[in-house]
């Protein structure tokens, strides 16, 4: 059995970890707060953009941009968004589990894969992975701007636009509520065309400043970046509450254990004081 | 009465302004242009500037730094830029972005082995399902 001072110490080291997941508990609450808000900010953009496509969808019927042109598909681009740090829980594995099955089965179908990674996390993973990575950023903190992720998402569609990709997909954490993150592959491009086509009772066209061209990449470009952004948002309120998760069982455990070790400490003080008593009462004796 | 239009101003980080107003001066970039209440439809892109709201004599005024314009007859969507854009500002975003992922993998060899990755992650559920498991049987 272990002596009275080793326990001791061994429960005082549990107890400094403890403190400092409690702490990590609080931190990650409070900041996944402040995320859900900026989830909620970053919406009425994407509604609003979603809109003025719909409307131009109405409007231009017979012009298509390249965004919504299906091809046949050859290669495909992922962006994946995770987080830049661990400590929460399977948040990022699951995440990576359901992209790399996604990505086996296109790979079975012949289809060739190139990654962007948003987030040190996945460009770690994706670099001992050895996969195709075009383009990464990372360290944006907990309030990235969107002019953070501009280059990343130009590249993706840089390729798409040049033909490199057919394809282009999108993964992250979807906030379900806080006991609950669901990884979310969606594809971004091809844009998937509305199928609940309306009838068109009159037709009418805007009037483009300068050309429609420009307008429409401008704004297809936009609404890409977008999609993305908001996607980082999500996945960093996801961190936040997989984190606070994660961090609440670790200060549990580690009060089970504290619990474990004391028990056991009192045991061995226990032991110790009866043995002495023993020894006494039979010294006592042969005297 | 006043005829007003519903105008919403929105960046992708957060929802700007929403409200009724008389009148919209918006810096397109074919050059400044004044909306008032049912103008027809018109999209256009806007340079930096000043969007102004007219309500009654009174002005708000908010500084995009570009953006999309789309009028409606009854609604105003300013879909603004929180970043300066430019073509060229972009590009180098997208060589940094290309840069540093060059970086990442300098040994980029053959291709992503999805088998060897699925099992991977695979034992790594494994693991953290044993270890609930024992979690379990302790108590």
């Amino acid at each position: 059995m272990a002596s009275g001072k080793e326990i001791r110490t061994q429960i005082k080291s549990i107890k400094n970890t403890q403190k400092i997941t409690s702490a990590m508990e609080m931190v990650a609450a409070s900041k996944m707060r402040r995320a859900q808000e900026y989830m909620r900010a970053t919406r009425p953009y994407a509604s609003k953009i979603r809109n003025v496509i719909g409307h131009l969808a109405h409007a231009h019927p017979e012009y298509k941009h390249t965004f919504m042109i299906v091809r046949e598909v050859r290669r495909a681009g992922f962006i994946i968004i995770s987080s830049d740090r661990g400590l929460c829980g399977g948040l990022n594995a699951n995440e990576f589990r359901a992209t790399i099955g996604k990505m086996k089965e296109l790979d079975d179908q012949g289809i060739d894969i190139d990654v962007c990674t948003i987030g040190k996390k996945a460009t770690r993973m994706f670099k001992r992975l050895k996969g195709n990575l075009r383009a990464e950023i990372s360290g944006l903190g907990d309030r990235p701007r969107l002019e953070n992720i501009i280059g990343v998402v130009k590249v993706m569609l840089d390729a798409y636009e040049n033909g490199e990709i057919d394809q282009l997909y999108l993964v992250y954490n979807e906030f379900v509520n806080t006991m609950t993150q669901a990884p979310q592959i969606e594809q971004m491009l091809p844009i998937k065309a509305d199928d609940s086509e309306k009838e068109i009772k009159h037709y009418w066209d805007y009037i483009y400043e300068p050309d429609s061209k420009t307008v429409l990449d401008g704004l297809m470009m936009r609404f890409i970046e977008s999609q993305v952004y908001q996607g980082m948002v999500e996945n960093i309120a996801c961190e936040m509450a997989a984190r606070m998760i994660a961090m609440k069982s670790a200060t549990d455990n580690a009060g089970e254990i504290i619990d474990g070790l004391e028990l056991v400490y009192n045991k061995a003080r226990q032991a110790a004081i009866t043995q002495e008593i023993s020894e006494i009462v039979s010294g006592a004796a042969a005297v | 009465m006043v005829m007003t239009t519903h105008v919403d101003i929105v960046s992708a980080e957060e929802e700007i302004f929403s409200g009724s107003v008389e009148m919209i001066f918006a810096p397109a970039e074919m050059g400044e242009v004044g909306i008032a209440p049912r103008h027809t439809q018109m999209i256009t892109r806007l340079k930096p500037g000043e969007v102004r709201l007219q309500t009654g004599g009174e002005e708000q005024s908010f500084y995009v730094s570009g953006g999309i314009l789309e009028v409606q007859p009854h609604v105003v969507t300013v879909l603004a830029d929180t970043a300066i854009r430019a073509r060229d500002l972009d590009e180098a975003q997208a060589i940094k972005a290309k840069e540093k992922a060059e970086q990442a993998l300098k040994d980029k060899a053959s291709d992503l082995d999805y088998t060897r990755a699925q099992i991977e992650l695979a034992e790594a559920a494994a693991q953290i399902r044993t270890i609930e498991k024992l979690r379990k049987m302790k108590k």
